[in-house]
């Protein structure tokens, strides 16, 4: 470990027998894209009701308590759902850490999609209902396909929350579940191991790749938007 | 009137959020400030709060988010101007945000071995002729990382400011004779102080609240409010001390905020 000899796959080889560690590699996954697919569903309507508030008192209320959970620190989140949990009586383990990462990505999604509302021109919305569009073929047809970057953009920083988030975890993740920034934690406690190097590689790649898929999103979105204004 | 009722209710589940997640933790946290471990209703939380020993730790905990906050500006400024002047900026940019991708607790330990015993910072004082020295778990270790962690962070806001300015404001400071510190200090830094004023805000809050990196990489030797809290909550379990922590930490948040909003609004 401390000397360097050669170059050796052991390590990796280690890691994908580990089932344990695989098993907690799942759980990380799932939790990320369920709530974030949860959350961006419940963000984009959310945006949608605080658009069409009329008031601009209200409004802005909305999104103070909106920001609420991104300015407050980690600890604070984590802290008050471990209270709120225990209070509603809620085991904790998949469901307590499940419905927090939900909790805290919501606000990301509605502040990344309230941009793009309030970027369309309302004289779209009078067009479609002129042309005899109902509310409902308004939102498919109209509203949604507008504001899509946003929903992806949203739903992409939700997922990146939720795989990144360790403090809101740690609070709220009980004795049986544990995910992948809890274990790294428990056993960088314990000292350097060789094989948390090579899962650190494999995330690393898999970040590289997530900011890659994230970039060519943003371009090309940014690009038809250039486009739509012209 | 009925349609309209019926079109607000897709937004119960974001109400509900709002209820159940934000504003009743929020209350709870309140709540349970009031309370000591064996669950009476008192105020000792808040008076213990006032002794020598949390008042410290307090005292400890502000000026480390200060330090980190400081040097985190000082380098920041410099390399934010400095990426404004280059050709391919946003690459640059998108460069200097990667590392704040990745995942806060593989850096963490990346830094445990390279400031560890036989690691890479060791292996450099060792070529220059200076004994291993004991990196790790010291505060300029918890200081230097917790730094490394945010300055993409102190970088971004700074960064979209400078490349917002008018250079032609610039140019109006020179032709009337101003030295180049001149232009900076009266002309540049001013208008990008809305910029420094976030990256302070986005970096000072959560440094105030770091409890991991204080026991990976300061071994327990800095205790920040962030690190009280998670000890009264998982270790000791007296929430209500714990709580008590907490609406003190969301009041210096709220101060926090408050000394850095923009108030260009207001004018």
């Amino acid at each position: 470990m401390i000397h360097f000899t050669g170059f050796t796959l052991d390590w990796y080889r280690e890691l994908f027998h580990d089932t344990r560690l695989l098993i907690i590699v799942l759980n990380t996954l799932i939790i990320a894209l369920l709530s974030s697919i949860i959350a961006t569903i419940i963000g984009v309507f959310g945006a949608l009701g605080i658009y069409t508030l009329r008031k601009r008192q209200t409004k802005n209320a909305f999104l103070s308590l909106n920001n609420v959970l991104i300015v407050s620190p980690d600890v604070i989140i984590g802290a008050s759902f471990l209270i709120l949990f225990t209070m509603l009586g809620l085991k904790l383990g998949f469901y307590s850490v499940l419905l927090s990462h939900i909790a805290f990505s919501i606000p990301i999604v509605v502040l990344l999609v309230l941009p793009k509302l309030s970027e369309m021109k309302p004289s779209l919305i009078d067009a479609a209902r002129d042309l005899g569009a109902n509310n409902w073929n308004v939102l498919a047809k109209v509203v949604f396909p507008y504001i899509t970057p946003g929903i992806f953009a949203g739903f992409f920083m939700a997922l990146t929350y939720s795989l990144d988030d360790f403090a809101v975890t740690f609070f709220v993740t009980g004795n049986g579940f544990s995910t992948l920034s809890v274990e790294i934690y428990s056993l960088a406690r314990r000292g350097i191991s060789l094989n948390i190097n090579a899962l650190s590689t494999v995330l690393f790649v898999v970040t590289i790749v997530l900011v890659g898929i994230y970039y060519l999103i943003t371009r090309r979105t940014n690009m038809k938007g250039v486009g739509v204004r012209k | 009137m009925q349609t309209k009722h019926y079109q607000k209710l897709y937004m119960v589940p974001y109400f509900l959020w709002i209820i159940v997640f934000v504003v009743a933790p929020l209350l709870l946290v309140l709540y349970y400030s009031f309370f000591d471990v064996e669950g009476h209703f008192t105020f000792t939380n808040y008076q213990k709060f006032f002794t020598p020993v949390y008042l410290k730790m307090t005292f400890s905990s502000f000026w480390y988010a200060f330090l980190i906050t400081l040097i985190a500006l000082i380098i920041a400024y410099p390399v934010a101007y400095l990426l404004t002047k280059t050709k391919h900026k946003q690459l640059w940019l998108l460069l200097i945000i990667v590392p704040s991708w990745v995942n806060l607790l593989l850096k963490a330990y990346a830094f445990i071995g390279i400031f560890g015993q036989y690691g890479l910072a060791n292996g450099l004082l060792g070529l220059v002729g200076i004994a291993p020295k004991q990196i790790l778990f010291t505060d300029f270790s918890f200081v230097f990382v917790a730094v490394y962690i945010f300055i993409p962070f102190m970088i971004l806001p700074i960064f979209n400011a400078l490349n917002e300015l008018n250079d032609t404001y610039i140019d109006a400071a020179k032709d009337l004779g101003a030295s180049k510190w001149t232009t900076f200090r009266r002309v540049i830094f001013p208008l990008t102080i809305g910029g420094v004023k976030s990256g302070c805000q986005i970096v000072f809050i959560p440094a105030l609240s770091l409890f991991m990196l204080t026991r990976l990489i300061a071994g327990s030797r800095v205790i920040t409010l962030g690190t009280a809290i998670e000890q009264h909550f998982l270790v000791t379990q007296d929430w209500g001390m714990g709580s008590t922590i907490a609406v003190f930490l969301i009041i210096a948040m709220f101060i926090i905020m408050a000394f850095t909003a923009d108030r260009k609004r207001g004018a």
